[in-house]
């Protein structure tokens, strides 16, 4: 197995403290959106809560080397647990997001716990069985779930009873940018760590991870319970932003989309879902709205060609240029 | 009684379908050892031809299958040796996102040559209807359905079992190391037995468009029951599949009829526990 | 003066020409009246050949009746693709025709989980919404900005229960695809059927996405009920139903099918085949009818599409549905108020409609006549031909639910 396309890369090279200066400004860029960008701001939202979902997907796939085609499953979860709770009348935004990190992390474990025993294909299989499953559950629960009619009544309060969620989708951008922000430096401390490191070892060698005496089986768990406890965070913000779930928040299309995202930007690189995510979805606003064909065959043999020639995503395209750049400059 | 023998009946005609196109699928894919979620390309692709052939040239349906089965054969061997002989060996990343990307391009395409409508099949009078049989009202179109499954199966496992090309089959799933050192030409045998793979799934395609109708979307929205049949099956072989996709077959058509509410939670709760309970799939059972 | 000057000096007159030319576009651009009008679908998928006899209703009432617009009110349509049932993505699409493309007017609404969807959203956006073929009663009473003028499942399927009972027939079997409309028609068919002395010995609800029927429908044939009740929403999945009965064997059994006119829709018949003999349904419209507003639309249609195209009773939803928005239009000018808009909206009529008359109610919903039909053989192509009609019908729902 060639380790290229999912192994993380070592830090860029640029000094840390100018790293540090420059980290605030993209993030700062986006919180202006709303002024230049007016209009776009669902867009916006949706493209955060996305990031949040991917983040999640490259502790799996980047990081433990767990491929899955199953995400959505967790996501769903999330996002039903969120609705149907605010059905129900508990509508605070962040107790039914909490409610809903706590479901998705038990389904999590209970998949996870099953399915992290077998590898490769089966591996494969059981994560899409699983999502299949989760979504014929809500297809057939109408009384619950309203099925293919999605969730009707979802209902949320005011962010800190202060802020409604607007139609123009204002309070829903700058939370979903919050929990990101909170999101992203989770992740970033999780890789940092030495359960982190675990994880890349037990990806690149699982044999020399357990005869050195860690646990893989209790690790591989453990980071599919947060993967979905954030994967269900994310499900329960696109609940909150949209104020309705439905079925394709479980559907295969969806966990196939978010695996292309992320291997669009580059997996196992923490920064992948952050250019991939607002490159496929704003590619795919601007080209597939009345005639998808172009927008599929376009997508399609984007993704073949990074398969066979481009392994590594849009950062791995960058991290080669710099390093053939870096390369010349040191000859010269 | 009857109502037994008749949930059998078309619980075996659907698990053929599910075989006829899956089969080509286990062989493959343990052959070659990668993972192709794009099989169900193949099946639209030869259930299109016969379609096409049949609606706008007046082809008889027979003829009509054999045609998408040999020109979607050939398309599968160039594009082995063109595209997928280059997965071999790669990450099961890789092969999950090409395969992904296969089967855009492929539903991109069919959607621009016969547009976005499902492609109605006006099946031959003499499909049309319902037969005697053992005393029971069968439809025509089922019934043929398992009679020429089942000839197919009988060439096959013949073929896989008694062949030179089958025992070369064989030999380098098992190890092909081994076989190569033998004197077995694995670059040929990969290609021929992708073509026979894919021309399977072109003629389970076309044969099954009654039932999986035949539209852009095919290859994404039937891949979880091909995907299912092999892995409940196991990889590299021909006859656990077959057991895998009659046991699917009849398992979704028994709740069908019996518990309608349910749907395919069943199905799916049913593939969950049988592949952690048996990770190489029923194969693993058979052997142990 | 050399030739570079002429040059110059002509260079100069085109400039100047095409300055003024787009000063006075400006200035006519200042006087007109665009109004925008959102437009969401099924354009692709299996279900969009039902999207497509919306779309082409649309375009063709635009052509034959633009030049009723007021003086300088022009109208542009903006559409979009939902993708089939798929209530999430009517809602973003939504959103984004009113946020960024600043649209006065949504319409469309082919699916009642999409119709909902979008109805909840206008309620903030305070966008009227011209619902044309939901047929889940609950769409009006999400917002006050909402109208159908397509039909409910109560409205076909309430009085069709009546008339079963009446018919002798003793025990039924309800068979409906499973979401809003399906759900309502179980209820409002069981209901009337029951309350006339019919009983329901059974009943299934199939997913939208199955595609193999023929286990459902042997249970149903094993059960022997004397009539079943069959709703599907219509176009390709219409006619995989009717061959699905028929491989079953219930078309040839003494078993009577009967449902909303989606099950028989006329443009299916011609893929359905003879399997469809005899089959009554209950629905607004048959492009068969002979009163003369139907003539002239299947006439205008056939001109426009081809004379093997038939308009269906999305069609003729559409078609209504744009000309209560045209009427609208007109009675305000151009200039479009949406509290106003509805207000105009929920007083329409036209007594000379395609379908018969038909006006909207205070509820939003459409009240018309309903008409039975059979489905014969008439000079060698298959039709629905009507042989009762009832008058002016509302909602049955909104009416039994009342108080």
């Amino acid at each position: 197995m060639t380790a290229v396309s999912t192994s993380g890369p070592a830090y860029p090279a640029a000094s840390s403290q100018l790293r540090r200066l420059a980290l605030p400004l993209p993030w700062l860029a986006t919180a202006a959106l709303p002024l230049f960008l007016p209009g776009y701001e669902p867009l916006a939202t949706q493209i955060l809560v996305m990031i949040v979902f991917a983040l999640s997907l490259d502790l799996l796939v980047g990081y433990a080397g767990i491929v899955t085609l199953g995400h959505a499953g967790l996501f769903g979860m999330g996002a039903y647990t969120a609705g149907i709770l605010s059905v129900y009348g508990i509508t605070d935004p962040l107790l039914t997001a909490g409610c809903a990190m706590l479901v998705a992390a038990a389904t999590g474990l209970v998949f996870g716990w099953a399915m992290l025993r077998t590898k490769d294909l089966t591996l494969l299989m059981l994560t899409m069985a699983s999502a299949f499953l989760l979504y014929e559950i809500a297809n057939k629960a109408t009384w619950l779930t309203g099925g293919e009619d999605g969730l009707q009544g979802v209902n949320f309060s005011s962010l800190f009873g202060t802020f409604a969620f607007d139609f123009r989708g204002i309070t829903a951008f700058y939370y979903s940018l919050a929990v990101l922000f909170v999101v992203f430096l989770a992740v970033r401390a999780l890789i940092a760590s030495p359960f982190g490191w675990s994880l890349r070892g037990i990806r690149e060698n699982s044999a020399r991870m357990a005869a050195i005496g860690c646990p893989i089986l209790k690790r591989r768990v453990i980071v599919y319970v947060i993967s979905a406890a954030l994967a269900g965070l994310a499900g329960a913000l696109q609940a909150q932003a949209t104020q309705f779930v439905a079925l394709y928040s479980l559907s295969f299309e969806l966990s196939g989309n978010i695996l292309i995202m992320l291997i669009l930007g580059g997996s196992g690189r923490l920064y992948g879902a952050f250019i991939g995510v607002p490159a496929f979805m704003f590619a795919q606003d601007l080209l597939a709205k009345q005639d998808p064909a172009n927008w599929f065959l376009g997508l399609g043999i984007i993704l073949i060609v990074l398969v066979m020639l481009a392994p590594g995503g849009i950062l791995g395209i960058a991290e080669r240029v710099m390093a053939a750049i870096r390369r010349r400059r040191g000859a010269a | 009684m009857t109502t037994a023998i008749t949930i059998l009946f078309f619980g075996i005609a659907y698990g053929m379908i599910l075989y006829l196109i899956s089969v080509g699928l286990s062989v493959t894919m343990g052959l070659m050892n990668i993972v192709n979620l794009a099989h169900g390309v193949f099946a639209m692709l030869g259930g299109y031809i016969t379609v096409t052939l049949m609606n706008h040239l007046g082809v008889p349906f027979l003829l009509a299958l054999a045609a998408g089965c040999v020109l979607v054969a050939i398309l599968g061997f160039v594009l082995e040796r063109l595209l997928y002989r280059h997965l071999y060996g790669r990450s099961e990343l890789d092969q999950v996102l090409f395969s992904i990307g296969l089967i855009f391009v492929s539903a991109a395409l069919a959607r621009i040559a016969w547009g976005p409508l499902a492609q109605p099949i006006e099946l031959p009078d003499y499909l049309k209807g319902q037969v005697e049989f053992l005393g029971l009202e069968l439809p025509t179109y089922r019934l043929a359905l398992v009679g020429f499954g089942f000839a197919v199966i009988a060439g096959l496992w013949f073929g896989f079992d008694r062949t030179l090309f089958g025992a070369r089959i064989r030999a380098t799933v098992n190890n092909r190391e081994m076989a190569q050192s033998v004197g077995i030409d694995t670059d040929r045998l990969f290609a021929l037995a992708f073509a026979l793979g894919t021309g399977l799934a072109a003629l389970g395609g076309g044969l099954g468009a009654d039932v999986l109708a035949i539209a852009p979307t095919y290859p994404l929205q039937y891949i979880i029951y091909f995907l299912i049949v092999v892995a409940v099956g196991g990889l590299g072989d021909i006859k656990a599949p077959f057991l895998a996709a009659i046991l699917i077959g009849l398992a979704d058509t028994a709740c069908r009829y019996f518990l309608p509410e349910v749907g395919a939670i069943f199905i799916f709760a049913f593939v969950f526990v049988v592949l952690i309970w048996l990770p190489a799939g029923i194969m693993q059972w058979r052997r142990s | 003066m050399g030739i570079p000057a002429m040059i110059s000096r002509r260079l100069f007159g085109i400039a100047f020409g095409t300055g003024a030319a787009v000063l006075l576009a400006g200035a006519l651009q200042a006087q007109a009246q665009t109004v925008k009008i959102g437009v969401i679908l099924t354009y692709s998928g299996r279900d969009a050949a039902l999207g497509e006899q919306i779309d082409r209703s649309i375009d063709l009432f635009v052509k034959l009746h633009e030049k009723e617009l007021p003086q300088g009110v022009k109208i542009e349509l903006i559409k979009r693709d939902d993708t089939g049932v798929n209530p999430d993505l009517a809602k973003r699409l939504a959103q984004e025709l009113v946020l960024r493309d600043k649209v006065q007017i949504l319409t469309g609404g082919q699916w009642t989980p999409n119709a909902m969807a979008v109805a909840a959203l206008t309620k903030e956006a305070k966008i009227p919404f011209v619902t044309m073929t939901a047929g889940g009663s609950a769409v009006t009473l999400q917002s006050p900005y909402v109208v159908r003028t397509g039909w409910t499942l109560w409205q076909t399927s309430y009085p069709l229960g009546e008339w079963a009972a009446k018919q002798g027939w003793k025990n039924g079997y309800t068979v409906v695809s499973d979401f809003a409309p399906g759900h309502d028609g179980e209820a409002a068919f069981t209901k009337s059927f029951t309350e006339n002395g019919g009983k329901i010995i059974g009943s299934v609800r199939i997913p939208l996405k199955t595609t193999d029927y023929l286990p459902y429908f042997q249970k149903i044939k094993d059960m022997n009920p004397d009539v079943v009740y069959v709703f599907n929403p219509g176009g390709p999945q219409a006619t995989a139903f009717m061959k699905a009965f028929d491989d079953v064997g219930i078309t040839k059994s003494n078993i009577k099918l009967i449902g909303p006119g989606d099950i028989t829709a006329s443009d299916e018949l011609p893929n359905m085949g003879k399997r469809a003999l005899g089959v009554i349904t209950m629905l607004q419209y048959s492009p068969a009818a002979t009163r003369k507003a139907n003539v002239d639309f299947v006439a205008a249609w056939k001109k426009e599409y081809g004379a093997n195209t038939v308009p269906n009773y999305f069609a003729a939803a559409g078609w209504d549905g744009m000309r209560a928005i045209f009427d609208v239009i007109k009675a305000q000018n151009g200039k479009i108020d949406p509290d106003a808009t509805m207000k105009l909206l929920r007083q329409w009529k036209n007594p000379n409609s395609p379908r018969g008359p038909v006006r909207i109610d205070e509820h939003g919903d459409i009240v018309q006549n309903l008409y039975m039909r059979r489905v014969e053989e008439k000079d060698g192509v298959l039709a629905n031909v009507e042989f009762a009609t009832i008058e002016q019908v509302g909602d049955p729902w909104k009416v039994l639910n009342k108080k």
